[in-house]
Formats: C-alpha cells, structure tokens, sequence
C-alpha cells in the first residue's frame, strides 16, 4: 500500500507539462512494468479532445451509476449483495477502448459497469439491480448476474475466481471459431490466488488461447490485504511462464496503451498474457463492509484525493484547453440526469410476473413438472 | 465402432424392451462401441462439437470410448487436458457460452468433485441467472458409480448429487441403445447434461435395432423405458442394476412373482408419467441403485410416488440401495455394499408376500 501511495506523489511531479498547442498531444504517464517480455510499449499515447471528453463522461457516468446503487442499496431497493467499483473506473475504459465489442468479456460480481460499457442502458442496468423485468436477466440475476451476449459480456460471476477458466473457454471459442476474437478474462488479487486461475493459465499458454488475464489489483482481497494473502502480490508476474504487465491502472490512458499491447498480443498468436492493473476501489468490498476496518480513511481519501481517475481526466483535459472546468461540470450534470432518470424508469418497472418463474430452467423449454413448495401446489405442463 | 459389427441372421432374442417388430437381421453393439459411435456422428454432424478431456486423444480415451476419434478429427476437435478438472470444466462451459459444443469427459464422476462448481454453478444455474440470456450446451460424460475393487475415492455414485440441481439435466444409460440415444440426445440439447455412464457395462454387447444404428436415432431424455411388463411389483432403476433387476426378474418368474423393470434412464427431469402408471398397475414398488440410501434417487422416488399415487400401494415402498459405508477394497466386503441379483430377489419376493 505504501508504494502504491509512493507513486501518487512522483505521478503530479511526472511530464505531463505539455500545454502543447497540438491537438494530438502525446501524453506520459507512468511507465509499464514488463515480466518475460522482450519488449516494453512506450509510456505514452496520442489523445485528443474527444476521445478525453468520452472518457471523462464514461468514467463519470460509471460514478455516477454506482454511487446511485449505493443509494438504493441503503433504501433497501437493491437487495443481497452489491458490489461497487467506484474508483476503479479507468481500467474498464480503458480496456474498453482497446478491444472491440465482437471480443469477449468476462468479470466478477463487480460487474455493473462492465453491463453499461458492453451496451446496456442503464435504465435496465438499475431495473436489474432492483429485480424488475426489464432488467437484462428479467430480474432472476441480481447485481452479481449482468449478462449481454449480443455484445459478448458473459457476466457477472458469483462465486470467486470460477470466471478466469470460463474466459479462457471464451478465448478457446475465439480461437476454434477463428474470428480473430480475443477473451479479457478480469478477476481480483483476491481470485489470484485461486488454483483455477492457474489451472486455465497452464491450459492458455498450452493451445496459446487469445486470452488476456487482468488482474484488478485493488490491494484488498475482501478485508485481508494484498501483503496478508498473496506470498507473491506482483500479480503480473504470477503466470509463471506466461509474460506479464503492470500499468497504472488509475489512468485510463495508461490502461488503453496497455491493453492495445496486449490485444495485439493475443491477435498475433502469441497466447495468453497476464496484466495487472493497479486500481483503488472506495467502497468496502461490498456494501456489507464499511471498508474501514482494515485500512484508514486517511488512505481511502488520499486516493481520492491524489489518484483519482476522473480528476486526472479533468485536470489534463483542463490543462490542453479542451474543455474549462464549467464544461466539466455540466457535462457531470448531464450525467447525473441521465443516471437519475434511468432510477426512475427502474423504479416504475414492474418484476416479472409469477407465471415466469419457471421460465428459463432449461432452454426454451418448461419440464412437465415442476415441483414448488409443496406437492399440492407444484405445476406440470402437458 | 460401427466397422465391427457383426450382421448375423437369427432368431431375435427378447432383448428386453426391444423393438415388437419382427427382424431377421440383428446387430449386436456394445455400450462402448454405441458411445463411439455416437460421439462420432455427432461430431461429423456438427462441426461446433468437440471432445476434451484426459487421455482422451493420443491415448484413445483411458476406456477407450473415444478410441479413434483424434485419429479421425484431430488435435483440433479431440483435446487432451492435463489433470486439472475445475480449469477445463471451466473452459468447457466457456467455450459453450460462445456457442460452441463440447462434450467434456472425466475420466470418472469421483473428479467431477474437483469442477463441481463449474458444473452446478457455471454450466447449471448460467441459463435461468440470465434470464434465459445465456444457453450452456455442454455435455459432462464418463463413467459413474462402483467399478470393481477401486475402493472408496473412486466408487462414488453421483446420480443423487446432480440429480437434485434444476438447470441440469442428467442421464444414466443402460444399454446401448440407451447409450447411443442418449448420449447424441445430450450433444444435440441445449442445456448442460450429465452423463453418468458406467464402466463394468462398456464392453457388454447388446442387440440393437437398425432403428437405433440411425445417425439420427435419439433416446428422448426425460422418458423412462420399461423393459420387461410385469403385474406383481414395480422396480425402478438405472444404469448397471437394470441388468441385475432383469436376472431378478427371471428368477423370480420361477417363483410366480411378475416383477415389472423401469429403467429410468433420466435421473432429471425424470419420468413421473411412467413410474406412476407401472404403480398403478402392480401397486407395490421398490427403487434399486448402487449409490448410498441417504438422499439417494430412490429416496426421491419413493417420497413423490407416496405423494401422489399412496392410494394405489398396497404395501410400504422400500429401496434397495448401496450400503451406507465407504467402499472397502476387498471384494468379499465390497459384494457386500452393493445389490447383488440375489439380493433383489430377496427383497422383492419377501415385499410379495401375501399379495
């Protein structure tokens, strides 16, 4: 944690001085950090107005959307759990603008924004969360089941870890198919220590599977630091035989310049590789942790303060000229109604209406029998 | 293989359950030679079906059920996986995710334990947590069950435990007819299926029909098969016990008991229609399986045939089950554990006493 508060300061001290009069400026950020591999990409990347702007919206929007679940969880509209990536913004932008929609995408249980970036609205985002039909699993998933398949989200994976070989069998799909897809395969620094993540990365570096293993390391395994559960927490490098890469992830340009790397990587044939991106979340682990008994607020708050993603965002987009501060703030107010009246269309949705219950066991077909509570009240269907 | 049959002219004999037609011809197909069979029509059919698991390919599969394959399809359709269950029934139901068909083999049921999560959690439950968004059509096969003499780690029947999950369905092949309909019945479904096959009956050789040599033949899943008519007792089984119960039931045929065969076939969704009509018309029953009693499949049987057809019981349903004990080695104490013919016979005939 300390390193990780270490870099903060040598992070505003770094050149990202270039007031340039381009409008294609390139801009540094901190360098990647390579394991196996030959060659490292630059830090640094061309940008521009618009695609800053873009990022500066996303990212905001997906604030906006989780500070929103915090909301409703508290009202008790959001029910069970919920986990929130508040802070951890850049690296699903950021990965995002690297990949396309036709590769596949799979993550943990925090997963709401991943839902948002492969397409959904999120009106049906929140309907889901409050377990309304419209949601994109008619309400029957929750906040830890978000799928979109038309653009290959495969969720929103309960149980810790089990999405690492799931990625990897999308990667193989990729690869038998020969579509030139490629699976970002995310988890946790909590999931990497979990067996089945090596047993898929021995498997992808065997048949060289397009898969991209992302570790999130948010330098919290739940409640138990990074330095108390792994032996090794330099998680790029845990592939063993498989090349790694560190970035930044709380810079979404960073993460682009990283994932473009990557993504090549897998297109080329080279098999899987493991990234790490370095993030912060500021929520506990989930809304039943205040996440403040393992680590200070004074920690929580000098991210904040310090490496925010949508303040960095704001402040090289303020220092090119491309938008004032005023821009900013309404483009955040825009946001704000755009999340505000997603709530309420979630709010009016009605849930699925009982006689659905026992749709979607198997597929596209009802068993002739069904038992439900007791015998008397269970269904068959001729 | 489909290149050793054997084509003989001969009297038909009553295989039970077979075909009421008349044939001259018959074929005589072991279980091992319909599930390769099956595996490799299917996967001429459909290009998106493929095999993994360990040994599977350069070796010919550990039970040689996929004997030939790798050598027909190659490495690209046939795939040896390492040792590593969780990982590759994980990119198995991947795989399926995206849309492809594999058919993923443990070598047997006992290391399913090591990727029951990917099972039950990721194939089972994916379809109905997305609302129908996200269809799994994998198949998980091998064999099941007690074999001989592999001791307790290796002897675990599993119908019970993936029998209980909703999303999955689960099928238990007898014979080869069983074994060929079920097994490209299963590849062709688009849900996850479990196959729990059984490795004492793979080299057993069945007659089949010409009906069942058809690259389309499927065995719906969901239907029990009744396999010999009886009026005195119903017993209900599946897998390996529907042979024992047939020699049961010849032997008690000499003792005037008619005692009606029910092969399940399907553990889940399995077939209520089927059970309650045999009760209805012998009105006693008893369940049959190798694994444990606790829980057990025949415990479910029994407990919604009391629950909907108690009226045409004439005496207490029982189970003839595994014993409750872990599965010794020594094969005077292993006889002990699972139903022997006689056995069956005992219990049956003593259920019969006084109708």
């Amino acid at each position: 944690m300390k390193s990780f508060l270490r870099s903060v300061v040598s992070r505003r001290m770094m050149g990202r001085h270039s007031r340039s009069m381009s409008s294609n400026p390139s801009i540094e950020f901190t360098p990647f950090k390579g394991y196996k591999l030959e060659e490292l990409p630059d830090n640094k990347i061309e940008t521009n107005k618009e695609e800053c702007l873009k990022f500066f919206r996303e990212m905001a929007l997906y604030r906006r959307f989780e500070i929103m679940a915090d909301t409703l969880y508290k009202q008790r509209l959001i029910r069970g759990f919920c986990h929130l990536y508040d802070g951890q913004e850049a690296v699903l932008t950021g990965i995002e603008a690297a990949i396309k929609l036709t590769d596949s995408l799979i993550t943990s249980y925090r997963c709401h924004t991943h839902q948002l970036s492969r397409g959904d609205t999120p009106a049906n985002a929140f309907a889901e969360l409050l377990g309304r039909e419209s949601g994109c699993s008619k309400g029957k998933g929750g906040s830890m089941h978000m799928y979109y398949k038309k653009n290959n989200f495969f969720g929103g994976n309960g149980i810790v870890g089990a999405q690492v070989p799931l990625g990897a069998g999308l990667a193989f799909a990729h690869k038998y198919k020969k579509d030139g897809g490629l699976c970002v395969s995310m988890y946790g620094d909590g999931a990497a220590n979990q067996g089945q993540v090596f047993e898929a990365a021995n498997m992808a570096a065997l048949w060289k599977l397009p898969c991209i293993f992302v570790c999130e390391n948010n330098q919290y395994g739940m409640g138990t630091a990074i330095d108390r559960h792994a032996a090794n927490h330099d998680f790029y490098t845990r592939g063993h035989y498989i090349p790694g890469l560190w970035i930044d992830g709380m810079d979404v340009l960073a993460v682009k310049k990283g994932f473009e790397f990557a993504s090549q990587w897998c297109r080329d044939g080279n098999g899987p590789l493991f990234v790490e991106c370095q993030t912060y979340r500021y929520h506990g682990h989930s809304m039943s942790d205040p996440g403040v008994s393992y680590r200070t607020r004074e920690e929580v708050q000098s991210v904040r303060k310090g490496r925010d993603c949508i303040e960095n965002m704001r402040n090289l987009i303020i220092e090119h000229g491309w938008a004032d501060s005023a821009e900013l703030k309404a483009i955040e107010k825009e946001v704000r109604k755009e999340i505000d009246e997603a709530v309420k269309a979630a709010k009016a949705a009605k849930e699925l209406p009982s006689d659905h219950l026992t749709d979607d066991i198997y597929y596209q077909e009802r068993p002739s029998f069904i038992r439900m509570i007791d015998e008397q009240t269970s269904l068959h269907h001729s | 293989m489909l290149a050793r049959q054997v084509l003989r002219a001969m009297p038909r004999r009553s295989s039970p359950g077979g075909s009421s037609v008349n044939r001259l011809f018959s074929t005589e197909m072991t279980v091992r030679e319909a599930l390769n069979s099956a595996l490799e029509e299917e996967m001429k059919r459909d290009d998106n079906v493929f095999l993994m698991g360990e040994e599977v390919a350069q070796y010919d599969g550990a039970y040689k059920i996929t004997k030939g394959l790798w050598a027909k399809f190659g490495g690209d359709r046939v795939i040896d996986t390492p040792i590593t269950e969780m990982g590759f029934a994980g990119i198995a139901v991947g795989a399926a995710f995206q849309g492809l068909r594999p058919v993923c083999e443990f070598m047997t049921w006992n290391f399913s334990m090591q990727a029951i999560d990917q099972v039950v959690n990721s194939a089972g439950k994916t379809y109905y947590m997305s609302g129908g968004s996200i269809d799994v059509p994998v198949v998980f096969r091998g064999p099941n069950g007690p074999a001989a003499a592999v001791a307790a780690q290796h002897s675990q029947c599993f119908a019970a435990w993936y029998g209980s999950v909703p999303g999955l369905k689960v099928v238990c092949p007898y014979d080869s007819e069983d074994a060929r309909g079920l097994m490209k019945a299963a590849i062709r479904d688009n849900n996850p299926v479990c196959i729990l096959e059984n490795e004492l009956l793979y080299g057993v050789s069945f007659a089949v029909d010409d009906a069942v040599l058809d690259p389309d033949f499927t065995v719906p899943i969901g239907k029990a098969k009744v396999m010999r008519e009886g009026t005195d007792m119903t017993v209900v089984t599946f897998s390996k016990m529907v042979g024992f119960a047939m020699e049961a039931a010849e032997e008690l045929a000499k003792q005037g008991i008619s005692l009606e065969v029910v092969n399940l076939r399907t553990i889940r969704p399995y077939d209520r229609d089927t059970i309650i009509n045999s009760v209805m018309k012998t009105n006693r029953l008893v369940t049959l399986e190798e694994g444990w009693p606790q829980s057990g499949v025949g415990a479910e049987i029994i407990s919604f045939v009391s629950e909907t057809a108690f009226d045409y019981l004439d005496a207490a349903p029982e189970r003839i089950t595994g014993a409750d004990i872990p599965m010794p080695y020594a094969q005077g104490l292993e006889n002990m554990c699972i139903p022997q013919v006689p056995d069956i016979v005992r219990v049956v005939s003593r259920m019969c006493q006084g109708k």
